[in-house]
């Protein structure tokens, strides 16, 4: 990460609970990191980590019971300016619809459940472009159905779907898998957002497929150097699109650093752990994986101090006593783990 | 571990199996057509080792599957099943009487284990279940039997009286292998069986189908889409596509050379785990076309950038190109994948 350059997305502290009758659950317990300007930031974790909360709080989507209750999501808008904090906005706020869709647009995983089925894949983007008409025309007038349906067409050109013109009148159940997420990936790029939320964008779609969409968002990105957050448990996935990596465990950055540095010298145990336990195409076939001992804790009984210390093979005292704090590893690298936290008072 | 085991008689010999679904239409539901969902399958399992079956959604993986368990009943073709007895029956043609005394032989694990067992149930009742129906022991040797069954794929006797609910993903997956161990058979079915589980989990749960494997000679029919998964638990593989097996060799061969351009797409299709390696080049264009209407000839020529002319009119038959390696392709052994 380059210091000169000033972050597009900056959350800082990120808590996010929900209240159930059983008890308060932390999804998101102290979340940091940034998002530079046209990067792909890989965000990696497990079921129950907190990214798709995290990123459900950054466009201001928490359902109840859920609430954000700390923290800063700081996000620079086009206009220049001085950075808004999305977490002080209100959910439903003119500023908030303004920059959702508009600023910060998102891939979710489903596309069969995000589509309406009543209604043809076209209107639904036809919809959203009107709703952000002062994105292409300055004057504030609102556009015209058939230029939105012009620009529809023009998008699903960008993205690969053949026959455009009959495709926009399709039902989302009409299209396969893959030209669904095609057709997500439209809408989501069709008001040129600055920042892409893609939540686990090719976890419902066949491997050629995922394929052809990882391609696809490559090439979008390098055209419009729009920065993306891509979420997946896949790590396959992340060292092919990511060029930063966060690594998620219980609502907590365990460690963060750029994607080969986390590849190929992971500092926090967990990074570690996750990395050998995952069967490789080149790897010694029919022998036992190295497996990152227990389960997951369940959401109601987060282990004190670090969360990943009932699990960790390099327990020591301290860690079930405090929570260790994001520390630097490496240049580039930080880690929060508490291995390395006299050496980050050391040095 | 990993020498492929002894050359013997097949387990199970599946000779040209199909299922084809019907499509109706209107009030009377006239028949208009099929969904050829596996149309024309050959493979044997081999007694003590893991055939891996992969293939993309659609391409008939699971069905084939589930036709050998007759939990759908097969079309055509034959399943033939050498019994512990000795005896090769067709499983295809028998009666559901006949069939009976066969099930504790042939289980099956299931992808979802939060749908998978009943919640209703406590894992005694859940795990006893097979044992049950089966007829087989008093209440009190089921019980017995469920303990050393929990301790077998590593959880505690004491859980048999709680319900599902109270158990992880990768626990439920124990619980459910469990039940499919319960009536001691010899093939077990997994039908992506750790796909479900988290990535820290899957490890767990597939060190220990592998160690139950060489503790009990089981032999595994491996149904999954995860090249990687597959790869690491199979000694031999078999790809499906369209409803046909395109190519099925010993996991090395089929890795190491592959000899259809199906199976070497997918394979690039792969991203792997490392920021160093990129996988980029020649990535599949186009989509899996429906079983209902498949191409004319080679069902893979519309997508294959080798595709000759002969590949659009002339569908090619499975053949045997090295010892032990059978393909679906007219240029296989002439041009490199």
């Amino acid at each position: 990460m380059t210091s000169d350059q000033t972050p597009l997305l900056s959350v800082r502290d990120l808590k996010v609970s929900f209240t159930l009758d059983e008890g308060l659950v932390r999804a998101v317990d102290g979340t940091s990191f940034d998002v530079m300007p046209g990067q792909v930031l890989g965000v990696v974790g497990e079921s129950g980590c907190g990214k798709s909360v995290t990123m459900r709080a950054i466009l201001q989507l928490v359902e109840r019971p859920g609430r954000i209750t700390g923290g800063e999501i700081r996000f620079r808008r086009r206009d220049g300016g001085e950075p808004v904090d999305l977490a002080r906005l209100s959910p439903r706020g003119a500023e908030m619809r303004d920059i959702r869709g508009g600023e910060i647009a998102l891939i979710p995983q489903e596309p069969m459940a995000a589509f309406s089925p009543v209604h043809t894949v076209g209107d639904q983007i036809v919809e959203a472009i009107q709703l952000h008409s002062h994105r292409w025309e300055a004057g504030g007038r609102k556009l015209s159905r058939r230029d939105a349906r012009d620009i529809t067409v023009g998008l699903f050109r960008d993205v690969g779907i053949s026959m455009p013109e009959q495709r926009v009148d399709a039902f989302s159940w009409q299209l396969s898998g893959g030209l669904r997420q095609r057709a997500m990936i439209a809408m989501a790029l069709s008001c040129k957002p600055s920042l892409l939320i893609a939540d686990e964008p090719t976890t419902a779609i066949d491997v050629t497929t995922q394929a052809q969409v990882l391609a696809l968002l490559r090439d979008l990105q390098a055209k419009y150097n729009t920065a993306i957050i891509f979420i997946t448990h896949d790590l396959g996935v992340i060292a092919q699109m990511a060029s930063y990596v966060v690594v998620m465990y219980l609502g907590r950055v365990m460690e963060e650093g750029p994607v080969d540095e986390i590849f190929h010298a992971p500092k926090h145990p967990y990074t570690k752990a996750l990395l050998r336990s995952i069967p490789s195409l080149y790897g010694e076939t029919r022998v036992a994986l190295p497996v990152i001992s227990g389960a997951l804790p369940h959401p109601f009984n987060r282990p004190p101090g670090c969360p990943f210390h009932p699990r960790c093979p390099d327990v020591m005292e301290r860690c079930s006593a405090a929570v260790p704090s994001l520390q630097p590893v490496a240049p580039n690298q930080l880690a929060s783990c508490f291995l390395y936290h006299d050496q980050a008072d050391a040095g | 571990m990993s020498a492929p085991p002894a050359m013997s008689e097949p387990l199970l010999d599946v000779r040209g199996l199909q299922k084809f679904f019907p499509i109706t239409k209107g009030f009377l539901q006239r028949t208009v057509g099929h969904v050829r969902a596996v149309d024309g399958v050959d493979f044997t399992v081999n007694e003590g080792e893991t055939l891996g079956l992969v293939g993309e959604s659609g391409c008939g993986k699971t069905t084939a599957s589930r036709c050998i368990l007759r939990a759908v009943d097969p079309t055509g073709g034959e399943i033939l099943y050498r019994t512990r007895a000795g005896k090769v029956v067709d499983l295809a043609t028998l009666s559901s009487s006949e069939l009976l005394p066969l099930r504790t032989e042939i289980q099956m694990i299931f992808q979802d284990p939060f749908g998978s067992l009943n919640p209703r149930m406590t894992l005694l009742d859940n795990v006893g279940e097979p044992l049950l129906v089966n007829g087989i022991g008093n209440r009190r040797e089921r019980t017995d039997r469920v303990a050393e069954l929990l301790r077998l794929v590593g959880l505690r006797p004491e859980f048999m009286h709680r319900f599902p609910h109270a158990f992880s993903g990768g626990q439920r997956q124990r619980i459910a292998i469990a039940r499919a161990l319960a009536t001691n058979p010899r093939l077990v079915v997994a039908d992506e069986p750790v796909s479900a589980l988290d990535v820290s989990i899957q490890a767990q749960v597939l060190n220990l189908l592998l160690e139950l494997q060489s503790r009990l000679k089981l032999t595994f029919l491996f149904v999954a889409h995860d090249l990687s998964v597959v790869r690491h638990i199979s000694d031999r593989i078999a790809v499906m596509y369209v409803g046909q097996l395109v190519e099925l060799a010993p996991t090395a061969e089929i890795f190491g050379q592959p000899q259809h351009p199906y199976t070497a797409a997918l394979m690039r299709a792969v991203p792997v785990a490392d920021p160093r390696v990129r996988t980029a080049d020649g990535i599949l264009g186009g989509e899996v076309p429906s079983p209902a209407a498949p191409p004319s000839g080679c069902y893979f020529h519309p997508r294959c950038r080798h595709a000759v002319a002969r590949c659009r009119v002339e569908a090619p038959e499975l053949r045997e190109i090295a010892p032990g390696h059978f393909t679906r392709c007219h240029l296989a052994g002439e041009v490199t994948f």
